[in-house]
């Protein structure tokens, strides 16, 4: 058995993993996890990983978790081009630099619209409009640090080039724009710094790595998402309630 | 100018970052930022890092922050001993898996568990309701849990049979509840042995050096009305 990837395209790092792995030819096996109906709270997936959580890479016996450990295993035993995590000392610490502050302010803080306007009320609840209100200038404060810290005057994220940075960034913010979220508005050098990332990918990969979570909204409508099941209610519950 | 280290060991990344430059001998001069005078949210700082927040490097003109992405520039630029960050390409992926999960379970918890349980009440003076407190304790509870069952098993440290970055970036978060009076390590044997084969592989010195400031973190005399202002909306931002 090769290299598989336990994904789901609904998922920002798992999108990251995909379309880095898809990008760099990386040959790999999909398997998809059904994240809304709870397939990751399943027996069978706990074998895989005992956090319950996308992505996971399995490379036979070796199991790894985590987007960005996943993105540095595969860029070093499949030798991608340099500049997706470069070798030169302080532009791969800037890469880190990145990776540290998104953990903080982006991951967490932009998967929220998703909750509140789709995946809490596939459950009944609906989230307080003051939360609401606090996670949308929270998403503001953060594409402000974005856009003059870390993209400043340059190409991309860490550097003048394409890095593991740019990816888990463009994900991660396709997740509120995917509910309606006019993030880039007003905002032209994060627009061009977006545009930049696509056309980098190509409008394929993106169209393909992008059109599930771009959907949501009209599967909501439609009501064609899947019904979550009852054992993965507590941990969705949770999620929620940590919502500041 | 050589390389400067703007730190407080009152912050957890802060330790880590301290304890591994000492621990290899890698020459830096300190400089303090006092986190409970405010001195982060100064205008001097704010020329070092414009996030205000600290660990922050300074290698010439090279101004680095993120202690995860100082730790590996460190380890790198000085070529440390090679189990703090394996050339192995499984074992440094356990690290770097390592490294991203404790952002936003382990570093999380125990922040909230020192701001929660005693830098709130006795340091600021405002009162935390018992729910709060009692869903920081459960969260930290089930990160420990997470942190025994996923990470360590039945390991010598984290990620395999030597130290390696995660462990030191570990430990020094779980000092954090220490310092507020949190049973970390009682009821919990294996991670009690973890600690002990970390604290001896660092050197007691140096542990005991690096966490003098935590651990005497609830003798600290309440702040007073105007410093008590300033940091309000920092530390409120911060344990979110």
């Amino acid at each position: 058995m090769g290299l598989e990837l336990y994904l789901n395209l609904l998922s920002q790092p798992s999108r990251a993993v995909y379309i880095f792995a898809k990008k760099n030819g990386i040959p790999f096996e999909l398997r998809t996890v059904d994240i809304i109906k709870g397939q990751h709270r399943s027996k069978e997936f706990f074998q895989i990983n005992s956090l319950q959580k996308v992505p996971v890479l399995k490379d036979g016996d070796f199991i790894l978790t985590e987007s960005s450990a996943i993105l540095i295993y595969l860029s070093c035993k499949y030798q991608t081009a340099d500049h997706w995590y470069p070798s030169d000392l302080q532009a791969r610490a800037r890469v880190h630099e990145y990776l540290g502050w998104h953990a903080d302010c982006i991951r967490g803080t932009f998967g929220v619209p998703m909750w509140v306007q789709v995946l809490g009320p596939l459950i009944g609840v609906q989230v307080p409009e003051e939360k609401v209100e606090r996670n949308r200038t929270a998403i503001d404060q953060a594409l402000q640090w974005l856009e003059n810290k870390f993209l400043g005057d340059r190409l991309f994220l860490a550097g003048q080039q394409v890095t593991l940075a740019d990816l888990m960034a463009l994900e991660e913010l396709m997740q509120p724009v995917a509910v309606g979220y006019e993030l880039f508005k007003g905002r032209p050098r994060l627009a061009a710094w977006r545009e930049r990332v696509e056309a980098f990918l190509g409008a394929e990969l993106c169209q393909e790595a992008h059109s599930l979570i771009l959907s949501i909204l009209e599967q909501a409508a439609k009501k064609t998402l899947p019904t979550p099941l009852p054992e993965v209610y507590p941990t969705m519950l949770l999620r929620i309630a940590r919502i500041p | 100018m050589g390389l400067e280290l703007y730190l407080d060991l009152l912050s957890q990344p802060c330790r880590a970052v301290y304890i591994f430059a000492k621990k290899n001998g890698i020459p830096f001069e300190l400089r303090i930022v006092d986190l409970i005078k405010g001195q982060h949210l100064s205008d001097a700082f704010a020329q070092v890092n414009p996030l205000k927040k600290v660990p922050a490097l300074k290698d010439g003109d090279f101004t680095l922050t993120e202690s995860v992405a100082i730790l590996l520039y460190l380890t790198r630029k000085y070529k440390v001993p090679d189990y703090w960050y394996p050339q192995d390409l499984q074992a440094r992926a356990r690290v770097d898996e390592y490294l991203a999960w404790q952002h936003t379970t382990l570093r999380r918890s125990c922040l909230r568990a020192l701001w929660h349980k005693m830098m709130f009440p006795a340091f600021l003076g405002e009162p935390v309701s018992p729910q709060t407190l009692a869903a920081t304790l459960v969260e930290l509870d089930v990160t420990l849990q997470l942190l025994e069952d996923k990470f360590l098993q039945n390991k010598a440290f984290l990620t395999g049979p030597h130290i390696s970055l995660a462990d030191l970036v570990a430990i020094t978060e779980l000092m954090h509840p220490v310092g507020a009076g949190c049973q970390v390590f009682e009821g919990r044997p294996k991670l009690a042995t973890w600690r002990q084969r970390v604290e001896a592989a660092v050197g007691e010195d140096l542990f005991r050096e690096a966490h003098e400031v935590i651990l005497k973190a609830k003798d600290f005399p309440p702040a007073d009305p105007t410093i008590k202002q300033k940091l309000m909306p920092w530390v409120l931002a911060m344990i979110q």
